[in-house]
């Protein structure tokens, strides 16, 4: 009986909690909070965490007992190497963004005009060199450059064309590591752009027709604005994924010859890892975050701006 | 009368300490506890076995359960792993350093003085390089590893140097006897280069910033006296010595592969075994592969020391270390190990399992048997492990402060000098770039 008494208000104090928490769980917000955790806990994890862990790294001496401060940025301020390697890391990521577009723009359209049912066969044969994992395709194309049994010298050879020094010389070096990620990186482009042109009403083409427009005055009249939040976009990833990258210079050329193909990821392991000057490679590191951050906010703005013109 | 009053907590430790005491000891399989490896994973297949076979013995011996890893150096994997355990301190209670690592990570490792003793007098002293990488503060860090060790000496072909160069190098280190080398010198290599080179089969040598290019740089630099950076850890690029090296080098490596500059540790071997060139400096690894896959190649492959210069005959010697963490949980047991691995027998069965590529950096432990039998041809490795002596045996960079040296060693300073003076740099220049970058290193 006492059971009973006492149990009866706890019974009705729950109902109403346990319907608040409903109405919580049932939140479109709560639920996306929900369904996003995992992920942001993988980001606090493996990005967060790291990321202030390399700022803390940064500010200690060499060996690793110090703080120094911003010591490890002004003594990287007077390296000559390393102007370099923010340099070649400009070239190396402005470039190959740069084709990267150009190349996906162009194909985009061709496999656009492909008829339906041939489409999908093209589509999924033009995204090989971005599926397959960077560090194997990056291994075939090496031996294609090998100093000494390049491929592509070998069919040079056969055109009685000289051999060219295809990771030997610091200019051929360059253009072999922007090469390599073009081929990688165009396909991710040619979907972005192939989904973004599939998105342009046909309705706005037929005006354009109506208009009398030519194909130049079409493209350049409806089919780039239309684009253009998607090529922003598509732009600022791949560059923050290039300016990034590792494998493709560190498996071609190592950095060499002489430096010039090193860009700020090979170049902090060089020194971090195989130096072992922890504390520098990771104020090498760092210097990627303000460049990236002043890309970012400008082509964010641009598209911010051009969504508020459009609504 | 002093009365204590006996709690709970103090009844509970009391009871069990007693029957502690009173329980009869039993010794289980592993009553002395663990001890975990992170062994270098060998080039020579089969070659982790010997290790494998050791470590298990002595774990039955001594009671303790051994767990070992083996850790590839492809892609720095093992310099990541002791990057990160460093970092952690927390891993691995023995690990096989690399060259430098030992002096790089000095305070985290446990001192080996007593075991270095011990095996000093079992196998007599070790050489200079050795000291110079793994001493600090008289200390010893760590416990010269044989597996792994190498001298990056010349591997010549003998057909093609004795054809085009004249140089018979099987007299001139003629196999179970003292080498007859006094004409080879930097001057004799210079024009056998030329000669070769001429013939369609230049020397193989690298000139780009991997272990295998440095290393034959930092010998050549060093029979000039041509350091960079001096013992006491002043600069010294500016010298005559440095200059007469790289006018040395920039006439050798008109004689080199065009490529050059873009060779990494791979590309000296794969050219020797395609037959492309007469020389490259590297450790047997190139023979072994050879009488695999080339073996008309192998017949013709003779190791044997470097030229002298001015200043005397280098060879790069290359040791990996056995090192402990001092974070360890099993010191005791990993001393102990360490000592039982560095047995002369226990070395012998490692360098004999490595075919001879193993090289041990104790005295009394350079001419086992195994290097006189290999072959084809026979004898083709006796010289491999300096067996006269007749060559100094050092590490690019040297004698530099190791702290200092280990940036110029991995930043390829003496190669990428090279390579600049070589493609047009004026000679100032190229000091003064290299001056800068050596300055750069003094950071502590």
């Amino acid at each position: 009986m006492v059971d009973a008494v006492l149990k009866a208000p706890a019974v009705a104090g729950s109902a109403p909690r346990r319907s608040a928490l409903r109405r919580t769980l049932q939140r479109k917000s709560t639920i996306a909070f929900l369904m996003t955790l995992p992920l942001i806990l993988l980001v606090v994890l493996l990005v967060l965490y790291p990321a202030f862990y390399a700022v803390h790294l940064a500010t200690l001496n060499k060996s690793m007992e110090r703080f120094v401060g911003f010591g490890n940025f002004q003594f990287l301020f007077k390296r000559e190497t390393f102007w370099m390697v923010v340099q070649q890391s400009c070239i190396f990521a402005i470039t190959a963004v740069i084709f990267k577009a150009l190349i996906g723009f162009i194909v985009a359209h061709f496999v656009h005009n492909v008829p339906g049912n041939k489409q999908r066969r093209w589509r999924g044969m033009l995204l090989v060199p971005w599926v397959i994992p960077p560090a194997m395709s990056c291994l075939a194309w090496l031996w294609l450059f090998d100093p000494s049994y390049s491929a592509f010298n070998w069919v040079l050879e056969k055109l009685s064309v000289g051999p060219v020094p295809w990771t030997g010389d610091a200019y051929w070096a360059r253009f072999s590591v922007i090469l390599v990620n073009v081929w990688i990186g165009a396909p991710f482009f040619m979907i972005m752009y192939l989904a973004a042109l599939k998105s342009v009403p046909e309705q706005l083409y037929e005006a354009a027709a109506i208009d009398g427009a030519n194909w130049w005055q079409r493209m350049w009249y409806v089919t780039i604005p239309m684009m253009r939040n998607i090529m922003a976009i598509t732009a600022l990833f791949s560059l923050i994924v290039t300016f990034a990258n590792f494998d493709i210079v560190r498996i071609l050329t190592a950095g060499g010859p002489l430096d010039r193909t090193h860009v700020f990821a090979t170049w902090a392991f060089w020194i971090g890892i195989q130096g072992n000057d922890i504390p520098l490679g990771a104020a090498v590191s760092l210097f990627m975050v303000p460049i990236l951050t002043v890309a970012a906010i400008f082509i964010l703005r641009d598209i911010h701006r051009r969504a508020s013109e459009m609504s | 009368m002093l009365k204590r009053k006996m709690s709970r907590r103090r009844f509970l430790a009391t009871t069990a300490a007693s029957t502690t005491l009173a329980m009869p000891f039993v010794r289980r399989a592993y009553a002395a506890g663990k001890l975990s490896i992170g062994f270098w994973d060998h080039w020579v297949p089969g070659a982790n076995n010997a290790s494998k076979e050791l470590c298990e013995q002595w774990g039955a011996k001594e009671k303790v359960e051994v767990s070992i890893d083996y850790i590839t150096s492809q892609g720095n994997k093992n310099l990541l792993t002791i990057a990160a355990e460093a970092q952690a301190r927390s891993g691995h209670d023995i690990f096989a350093f690399p060259t430098w690592q030992p002096a790089d990570h000095a305070n985290r490792l446990e001192p080996v003085d007593d075991i270095m003793a011990e095996l000093i007098k079992l196998n007599g002293p070790v050489n200079k390089t050795v000291e110079y990488l793994a001493r600090a503060n008289g200390k010893w860090l760590a416990v010269p590893a044989c597996v792994g060790s190498q001298i990056k000496g010349p591997c010549s072909r003998i057909d093609l140097m004795k054809k085009h160069a004249g140089i018979d190098v099987v007299a001139m280190y003629p196999a179970g006897s003292p080498p007859k080398a006094d004409a080879w010198t930097l001057d004799a290599m210079l024009k056998a280069a030329e000669a070769c080179h001429k013939a369609g089969f230049p020397f193989g040598i690298g000139l780009g910033v991997t272990e295998d290019n440095v290393d034959t740089a930092g010998a050549i630099f060093q029979s000039f006296g041509a350091d960079l950076v001096d013992a006491k850890g002043n600069v010294s690029v500016k010298t005559d010595a440095v200059r007469q090296a790289l006018e040395y080098y920039k006439k050798l490596a008109q004689w080199l592969p065009p490529d050059a500059p873009a060779w990494d540790n791979a590309s000296n071997n794969k050219y020797l075994i395609a037959g492309k060139g007469a020389l490259i400096m590297n450790p047997p690894s190139a023979w072994a592969v050879a009488k695999r896959d080339a073996p008309q190649v192998a017949e013709q492959l003779w190791t044997h020391g470097m030229p002298s210069g001015p200043k005397g005959r280098y060879a790069p010697f290359l040791p990996y270390f056995w090192g402990i963490w001092n974070f360890g949980k099993n010191k005791s047991a990993a001393k102990s190990l360490l000592v039982h691995l560095s047995q002369p027998a226990a070395i012998e069965k490692m360098v004999n399992a490595s075919f001879g590529y193993d090289l041990p950096a104790f005295e009394k432990l350079t001419t086992l048997k195994v290097w006189e039998e290999e072959g084809p041809p026979k004898g083709t490795l006796y010289h491999y492990p300096n067996p006269h002596n007749h060559q100094i045996l050092s590490v690019a960079a040297a004698p530099a402060p190791p702290k200092i040296a280990v940036q110029i060693y991995t930043q390829g300073i003496q190669t990428k000098m090279v390579v600049r003076f070589m493609q047009g740099e004026a000679l100032e220049k190229t000091l003064a770039w290299a001056e800068s970058e050596v300055e750069g290193f003094m950071r502590t």
